[in-house]
Parts: structure tokens; sequence; C-alpha cells
């Protein structure tokens, strides 16, 4: 994948100025279908979703109290697995989001709201609402791509570090509240900085996170285990906790891979974003993103995230009505010849991974090797790994005759 | 266990139980369970609902431990979801104190009164509603208390208020509750000249059914009121407790003269009246600054062209990164035309009745003050 501006074929070069401006328009229609027919059914969602979750988490965390018995461990940690997944996506996320906000409830309201995660709610909403919403998949100006860290894209020039990043992004999933609080912090730059002119906003940043980590991580690892000891759960829960969070990390760094990260999904180029129109922002959502498909329970485990296309076009828009609105979204999609990416979270998980696996590697790397050369293009590998810049070029050079040669033949 | 040492164990439980259940607090789960126990928000269940008519209704509403009481003629302020939307009002308290503890409202359905028709027609026994402890300084003395309303323009629609929820007028008649069947109610109104409104037909609709007795003065038929005259149209006013609303003029010239005659005098103000929703108005700050706006702009992109510093992020309506709190006024959605109002006292709990809005896709519809 390359930008959609660097493509041979662009994708929406059959679009004319009027077109994209219509798609903007039978898109605010069926948004404003939505906002027409909201009240208290959806209240009563989300207030049952709260209150199921409440309760799950609190059942399991009693049942955890005597994880020392084997099947009480397992009952409760995955409740507890279960009950922080639901906290994070389904709740916390599409609250944060604003998306309940017109209910004036101040107890369930974008500006009140705090949750089990690693970084502050204010942080997170200022990276992810007003950067990755607004900037979505624009290469230089997203950082959800790849969160900075990653080769994303073909255009970014390969570099022998990039050989370490499927165990990066491996590292990343288990940990993923540690790295998204690092992102929303943008502690890469600031380290940058030497530690005397780093702004006091920066350093306030920094002691608000250690001090939601601190009070996260005394909940899970000490005062739940410290109940627990009782019965001699002590260790028990400990882990139970531990595992809870891994796997709700895992989940939801899953989820989020397959949102923007599948193969079929675009990026842009930094400039073509000056002076875009409504219309042509709401494209580059339609885009950029990728559903997953799947069962009811899977999307309620999603936050309503396998509808990322609906929920990039109306990040603002109560989740549980994006299932209804999909099929308008997806006939859009046809009328207009684009291409709505979505597959199962199987498939879309491998496709996510593998695009992480080929772009570690050289450009055409992947695709040039067969069982025969193997031998040949490891060694070759090698030398671009430990040869300076000037051999790096070359090799790269033939690889690429030997894609082109390769995609002619087929 | 002496006293302080006994809130010091209660702290630190107290901190030991939030420690468990951060970032939520322990009130979050015991809600689950007990949304009415002590400690917790106000709120309150509804019990009963019953149909005093077909467009009213007494609802009778369990308070939580909480609930501090009531006197006769104070009023409750109530929030209920209305289409999933919390909506504030006040309503007077139907009875006194009651044994069972359980406190009573008697509505009646208004045209257009969205959350009085909920109330009537829609509420069902069961509901979670959330209240604010009684208010008013206007406390019925008994229930044969003797009264007297002076109203002068708007000023009627707070004693409209107390005098539908004493004696709701339905569309088969003026309902005589027991609670005031034995009241004496004497309203004056004074108004430049006869007004079409259905205030004026509600008071009328009152004296024809012998609940109140009816003054109406008109400056252009009976000159203007001086509050002399009072003596004269209220042959007992004497012993009579005097409720004032109007505007200043009037409010200041009653305070004097009862305070001449030794007479007792109550001003209050229910609600403001609402302003219909116009193009463009003018946008004040909490530090004073004032911004006169078009129709077509952004609060956010005007009030920054005028200097103020103003929370952004996305300008395009999605991050909720420029919200801030309208106190009052009404802004139109630049993106679809809808219209966004705030009432002090009915759009949010506290007299402020502050909705929170994205200032990034509001215009101005009227003047409005932003809490900023
Ligand atoms: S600035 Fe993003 S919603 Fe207003």
């Amino acid at each position: 994948m390359t930008t959609i501006q660097k493509q041979a074929q662009s994708p929406i070069a059959h679009l004319t100025p009027e077109d994209i401006e219509q798609i903007g328009v039978e898109l605010d229609a069926i948004r404003q279908s939505v906002l027409d027919s909201r009240g208290a059914d959806d209240a009563a969602y989300i207030r049952k979703v709260i209150k199921v979750q409440r309760s799950l988490e609190l059942g399991s965390r009693a049942v955890l109290l005597a994880s020392i018995f084997p099947p009480a461990w397992v009952v409760g940690t995955a409740g507890l697995s279960v009950a922080k997944i639901l906290e994070n996506m389904e709740i916390g996320h599409n609250i944060l989001h604003g998306q309940w906000d017109w209910m004036r409830d101040p107890k369930i309201h974008s500006t009140t709201w705090e949750w089990d995660m690693a970084t502050p709610a204010r942080a997170w909403q200022h990276s992810h609402n007003e950067l990755h919403h607004t900037y979505t998949n624009v290469i230089g100006k997203d950082n959800d791509l790849g969160y900075g860290i990653m080769r994303v894209d073909e255009d970014q020039r390969w570099h022998p570090f990039f050989l370490a990043q499927p165990l990066w992004n491996f590292i990343n999933a288990c940990f993923f509240e540690y790295g998204i609080a690092a992102y929303d912090l943008e502690l890469g730059r600031h380290l940058r900085v030497p530690k005397d002119k780093r702004s006091p906003q920066f350093k306030a940043e920094v002691r608000a996170v250690l001090k939601k980590i601190r009070a996260q991580a005394t909940k899970d690892y000490l005062v739940h285990p410290a109940l627990s000891i009782p019965t001699g759960s002590f260790l028990p829960t400990l882990a139970a906790n531990f595992t809870a969070n891994v796997v709700r990390n895992l989940w939801s760094h899953s989820v989020i891979m397959c949102g923007h990260f599948p193969e079929g999904v675009e990026t842009f180029e930094k400039a073509s974003i000056d002076g875009e129109t409504h219309g042509e922002w709401y494209v580059r959502q339609m885009l950029g993103s990728a559903n997953i498909s799947g069962s009811k329970a899977m999307h309620m485990m999603t936050g309503n995230l396998s509808f990322q296309i609906e929920h990039h076009l109306f990040p603002d828009l109560n989740s549980n009505r994006y299932a209804e609105i999909a099929p308008q979204v997806q006939a859009l999609f046809e009328k207009y010849g684009l291409t709505y990416t979505t597959g199962s979270l199987p498939k879309q998980v491998y496709s996510a991974w593998h695009k992480v696996v080929r772009l570690s590697l050289p450009n055409g790397w992947l695709a040039t090797t067969t069982k025969k050369n193997l031998p040949s293009q490891v060694a070759l590998l090698y030398k671009m790994s430990k040869g300076g810049p000037k051999v790096r070029r070359a090799a790269q050079a033939r690889l690429d005759q030997v894609a082109r040669r390769q995609d002619l033949a087929a | 266990m002496t006293g302080s040492s006994a809130t010091s164990l209660r702290s630190r439980l107290t901190r030991l139980a939030e420690s468990a259940t951060t970032p939520l607090v322990p009130a979050d789960f015991l809600d689950l369970f007990a949304p009415l126990r002590a400690g917790a928000d106000l709120r309150g269940r509804i019990e009963q609902i019953t149909a005093e008519t077909p467009d009213a209704a007494t609802i009778v509403i369990r308070p939580g431990a909480d609930w501090a009481g009531h006197k006769p003629g104070q009023y409750l302020r109530i929030g209920i979801d209305v289409n999933g939307v919390r909506q504030w009002r006040a309503y007077s308290l139907t009875h006194g104190p009651r044994a069972d503890g359980r406190i009573s409202i008697t509505v009646k359905a208004v045209p257009d009164g969205m959350v009085s028709n909920h109330l009537v027609h829609e509420a069902v026994p069961g509901t979670l509603v959330h209240l604010e402890q009684a208010a008013g300084e206007f406390v019925l003395n008994s229930d044969h208390d003797k009264l007297l309303f002076v109203t002068a323009g708007s000023g009627i629609t707070p004693v409209i208020g107390m005098l539908r929820n004493l004696f709701p007028s339905t569309d088969t008649g003026v309902l005589k509750l027991d609670r005031s069947k034995d009241l004496d109610i004497v309203v004056v109104h004074v108004a430049p000249s006869e007004p079409d409104s259905i205030f004026l037909r509600d008071l009328q609709a009152l004296d024809a059914s012998g609940a109140i007795r009816l003054v109406a003065r008109y400056d252009d038929v009976h000159g203007v009121l001086k509050v002399d005259d009072l003596t004269d149209l209220v042959a007992d006013l004497a012993d009579r407790r005097t409720l004032a609303c109007g505007p200043a003029g009037l409010l200041d010239a009653l305070g004097a003269h009862h305070e001449a005659a030794g007479l007792e005098l109550v001003t209050e103000q229910f609600r403001t009246a609402r302003v219909e929703p116009g193009e463009g108005g003018s946008i004040s700050f909490a530090n004073g600054t004032t911004v006169e706006l078009d129709g077509a702009t952004s609060i956010l992109d005007g009030a920054e062209e005028a200097g103020v510093l103003m929370p952004s992020g996305c300008r395009m309506g999605i991050c909720m990164g420029c919200v801030l709190p309208m106190t009052q006024g009404s802004v139109r959605d630049l993106r679809n035309g809808q219209i966004t109002t705030a009432v002090p006292g009915e759009t949010g709990p506290g007299a402020t009745g502050a909705v929170k809005i994205q200032t990034c896709i509001s215009a101005a519809a009227g003047a409005c003050d932003l809490d900023h």
C-alpha cells in the first residue's frame, strides 16, 4: 500500500467533486436520521450496559476472593477480563467520544467520565478524538499509524531497526494501556528534549499519568489481592488481575489494529488535506477504516469499533446505532464505486499482522521470496542489515526489479 | 472508641473502598442496588401515579433517605429523563409532610409542556427521578391561609405555576384538592392592556370556579396602579400575606408600602421567561466580556476573533474538545439547524440550567451566557 495520492490508479479517481459533495450530503442525512430517532431506548441501552458491566466486575472480583481454588480463578479471571473489555470499549471509549452527552446526565458525560486505563481520560481525548479522528490515516499527522515507532507504509524508508517491529508490536499489544499512555504523552518527542528544557505542561501531564497508573496498580495488584488474604489467595488474585489486564490489552490492540491496518485501508498525503472539504473529509474516513464482521456479542465486545467505518464517519453518534446504519453506509459505498473493507476478526487480525511483518522487511522481499530462493534472500537481507545506506539502496533496487518482473509475469 | 478515632477509622475505610473501585467511586456500585440510600445523591422513586382528570395526575414519590422534609407551599425541583434527556422542573408539593414519608406533586399537562405531558401521560411507577431539597420562601401557614398575589406583566408566570399546583385547572374544570379547598386567595393582576394569554384565561377560569378572586387592572382602562390603591381593591389587605412578582419598580414600591403598613411581603422569582431563538446574538462570558455574533459564525471562531481564549480541538464537531457550559440562552447547530436552549432551573440541576455545548459547531441564536 502507498498513499492514495501516489498510487497509479487512485480508488477515487472516478469521483467528480460533485460526487464527493453529494456523498457528504447523503452521509449527513444518515446521521440526521439517527439524531431524529434517538431517545429513551438508547438511554436505557447505555445504562443497562453500565449496570451489567459493574455487576460483572463486582461478581468476578468477589469470586476471586477465593481464587486459590482453580475453578474460582478461572471463572473470576474470565469474568473480570470481559468486564474490563466492556468498560474500556463499549462504555469508556464511546462515552469519552461524547456519544452520550445528549442525555445531559452529568454522570455519563465526556467531560466527567474516567476509565480503567493507564492514560487519563482527558489526555486520551486530545490525542484520540482530536488528532486521530481529525487526521485519520494522514501520514505524518495521524500518529495512530504505527504509534510513531513502526513502519506502516512502503513509502517509509526501510531500516534494519524495523526488523524487530513484529516483536515490538506484540509487546505493545500485551501492555497496550501503557503504550497508549506513553503515546498520549508524546513521550518519544519529549524525551529527546533535555530534561531541564521540558515544558511545565509536559511535566504536569507526566505527573497525572503516574498518579493514574499508581491508583490503577494499587487497586489491581495490592488492594484486591490483600482482600483475598483471608483465603490465602493473595498471589492467585494478583495473577488473575494481571491476566485480565493483559487479556484486555491484547483484545483492544487487536480490535484497533483491525480498524486501520488491514490490507485495503488507504493512507493519505499530508498536503492532500489542505483545504479539505466536508465531503472530502468523509471520503477519507470511508477509505481509511475497515470493519470486522461477526456476531452481536463480538460487536459489543469491540465497543462497536467493528463498525469502524461508521464510527469514523460519525464518531459522536451513539455506538448502539452503528449496526443499523451500516447497510445504508455500505450501499453508499457501492453506489459510488468505493470499497467497503470488511472481514471476519481472524481474517482482519491476520491481514494486519501480515502487513506488520511484510513492512518489517525491505519492500518486495516477502513477495519475491520462495522456498527455493530462501537462502539467497536471507543472505541478501543479512547484507542489507549489516551494510550501510549505499548497500541497502543497491539491494533495494534489485529487489524492486525482481518484484516488477514477477508482477509482469503474473 | 472516641469520636475522632471513629471518624479517622471511617475515613480510612472510605479511602480503602475508593482505592478498590478507582477510577469509579464506591457509590457507583452502591447505586446499582440502593439508589435511595443515605449518602447517595438525592433521588426518588415514583411509586404511584393517579389520574385526577384526563390531563392531570398526582405523582407520589418515595424520596431518598436524605430528604430533609418540607413545609406546605414549598416547591421541589425534579429531574426526569424525557426521551432520554434529563430535564429539570419545579413543582409545588401537593401535601404537607405525610406520615408515610412520601411526597407528591400534582401536575397538569400544559400544551407544549414536554415534562408535564411526560409526567401525566407516560411516566410509570418504578421510575427513578432526581430531586433537590424542597425550596421556596413562600410557605403556606395553614390550609386556610389568606393570601394576596400581586403580579405584573410576565410576573404572572410563577404565580400561575403556584396556582396550577394548588388548583389544577383541567379540561373538565378546576380541580379542588383537599389541601387547598379552604385557601382564600386574591390575585391582583396588572398589565398595560388586557392581554390575550392563556395565563389570563387560566386566572379567569379560576375566578369563575370560585377558587380565587381575580382583580385585573389594565393601565389603559383603569389608569396606572398605585400601590396605595390596593387598600381599596382588597378590603382585608391587612389580614393577608402578599406574594409579588413583577418588575423591580413595582416590587420596590410594594416593599415600601408594606413596610410602612407593617405587612408581610414575599417576592419570588420562579423562572425567567423563555425567549424565542433568533439569528445571532451577544455571547457573555463569566469574566464580563461580551461578543456580538451573527447567526452564521461559530461561537468558537467568533469568540477567538474577539480575543477570548477558548478551548478547542478538531473545530468540526467530533472531538468535544471545545465543550463549554451555557447557562442561559439558545444556540443553533450549524450542521443541521437544531436549537439547544438553556433555561435556568430547567435544563440542568441547581439554579444554573447549564447545558454543555460544542462551541465549534454552535452559533448564537439569541443572547447566551457561557460559563467560561
Ligand atoms: S473543537 Fe472538536 S468538537 Fe468542537
